[in-house]
């Protein structure tokens, strides 16, 4: 691993780079992890707005941003998405979820 | 310029002082004896004297945190507290320092607690003393005024970026009415100047993360970054201490001396205690006695080398703490004090006096500066010594 230099570092242990959080990867901490059934979701973004990280992967390329899944590198299982998913397509929900095993 | 002479009390000579930076935020809760200080300035609020947003909150830990979001926001804030509300504040007191946040603080220095005790010793100072605060001592209204204006400019300076604590002893001080003279709003803000944060959450042009989890990849590079603050934090405070002196009339520097040129015993001693000290070295000097004071006015940044420079080649001092450290070796400023002297051939004893507000008096002076004089003529005193206690 390189480390940033001291001269890079700011004072205060203050980080003025927007973002890196990403750059983070805290996915191995979870049990549980949301399983994306597209069939269900209705494109509210509640799991989006909701999610603590950013571990909602939405395609913003076209005109309504898209949901495409769970990014796993950020998804700590925490389950609010899940909880949040209006179970809009008969009672049934977009993301569900499930015990990660090996 | 004209500087009126006011009579006021030392709470309410720091709420002016405070007022005349314009703060932009105010976070605190009430304690004896700092309580006088808020009433005053939420009195300036409630007039329209200044449009400071004051923060209630439910206990000096929320005062603290809500005073940090606020300095992290970008505004300048200030807090107060005595005692054991300095102690609840424990926690987020060396995130404000960490985080290079330029936040002033009043405290009005109390007992800690037990037993439960409102008067003035300075064992709430003192447990902060590794905190990461700049610390400024005040042995009157005046001195608390004027340090209370400065720290402004110290704590916001562009090289420094630490908080400072103005700090001045309760009810002796806080509740005294005194004459002072104070500088014209206009003039005083001049001299403070306007708050430039170096980056505000507020700045959402620049997004920052503050605090953010930092272990053991990171965490030591900030801290010897933050080790290295205070060198420059005490050349700072030593120039706007000039400034200041040269606007006003009043210099300090980060002790002052009291008969110090030819003394051959000198006592060190922090706060109002060193007016009482003065009387009684007087008293001995119409006596012949060689005797003078060092007032330590800045006690962190801790000024080794120069106190060791200004006892150096004396034959003996006396160092006067108002806080004990349990199990410890004497008082914290006598053991800095002594640790400054090493090598340096000079005898070096300890006091511990005041603590819970009891009475320092002039036979209390009187009796170290006989002690002073058998230590200088080869005699025996113990290193660590109380004063005024009854035995």
């Amino acid at each position: 691993m390189s480390f940033l230099k001291n001269s890079e570092l700011h004072t205060g242990g203050i980080i003025r780079e927007a973002g890196n959080a990403h750059d983070y990867k805290t996915g191995d901490w979870r049990t549980f992890i949301p399983q994306f059934i597209e069939d269900n979701c209705i494109q509210c973004m509640f799991c989006w707005i909701y999610c603590p990280d950013d571990a909602i992967e939405i395609d913003t390329s076209g005109s309504k941003p898209v949901m495409k899944g769970i990014i796993a590198d950020h998804c700590k299982g925490c389950g609010i998405c899940a909880h949040e998913c209006p179970p809009a397509k008969k009672g049934k929900s977009a993301l569900v979820m499930v015990r990660e095993e090996k | 310029m004209e500087q009126k002479l006011v009579a006021l009390s030392g709470n309410e000579a720091v709420a002016y002082a405070f007022k005349q930076a314009h703060p932009h935020v105010a976070s605190a809760f009430p304690i004896t004896p700092q309580t006088e200080m808020m009433h005053k300035y939420a009195e300036f609020v409630a007039n329209g004297e200044t449009d400071t947003e004051i923060i209630l909150v439910e206990s000096e830990h929320s005062a603290m945190s809500a005073a940090v979001g606020s300095a992290a926001a970008g505004a300048r804030t200030f807090t107060a507290t005595s005692s054991a509300g300095f102690a609840l504040m424990w926690e987020i007191v060396y995130i404000t320092a960490s985080l290079r946040l330029p936040i002033c603080m009043a405290l009005v220095n109390r007992a800690l607690s037990g037993n439960i005790n409102i008067h003035c010793d300075h064992s709430d100072s003192m447990g902060g003393r590794d905190a990461g605060w700049i610390q400024l001592f005040s042995e009157n209204a005046q001195e608390a005024y004027d340090n209370a204006v400065m720290a402004w400019r110290i704590g916001e300076h562009k090289d420094v970026r630490l908080p400072v604590m103005v700090t001045y002893d309760g009810f002796i001080i806080s509740h005294t009415a005194d004459a002072l003279r104070m500088l014209p709003d206009d003039v005083a803000y001049k001299f403070i100047g306007d708050y430039k944060p170096g980056y505000a959450l507020l700045d959402v042009e620049n997004p920052i993360t503050v605090g953010p989890l930092d272990l053991t990849d990171y965490y030591f590079e900030h801290k010897a970054d933050q080790i290295a603050a205070y060198a420059k934090a005490a050349e700072v405070v030593q120039s706007v201490s000039e400034e200041y002196g040269a606007l006003t009339g009043r210099t300090y520097e980060f002790c002052e001396e009291y008969k110090l040129d030819d003394a051959e015993m000198v006592m060190v001693i922090l706060g109002s205690s060193a007016g009482t000290a003065k009387d009684v070295i007087d008293e001995y000097r119409a006596k012949g006695v060689k005797v003078g004071l060092l007032k330590v006015r800045m006690f962190r940044p801790f000024p080794a080398a120069y106190i060791a420079e200004k006892l150096a080649g004396r034959k003996a001092v006396a160092v006067l703490d108002r806080s004990a450290s349990f199990g410890g070796f004497g008082g914290p400023v006598f053991t800095e004090v002594r640790s400054a002297m090493y090598g340096r051939q000079v005898p070096v004893r300890g006091y511990i006096y005041g603590l819970g507000g009891r009475d320092f008096d002039l036979g209390q002076v009187a009796k170290v500066i006989e002690d002073l004089q058998k230590v200088a003529a080869g005699g025996k005193v113990e290193d660590v010594n109380l004063l005024g206690v009854r035995s």
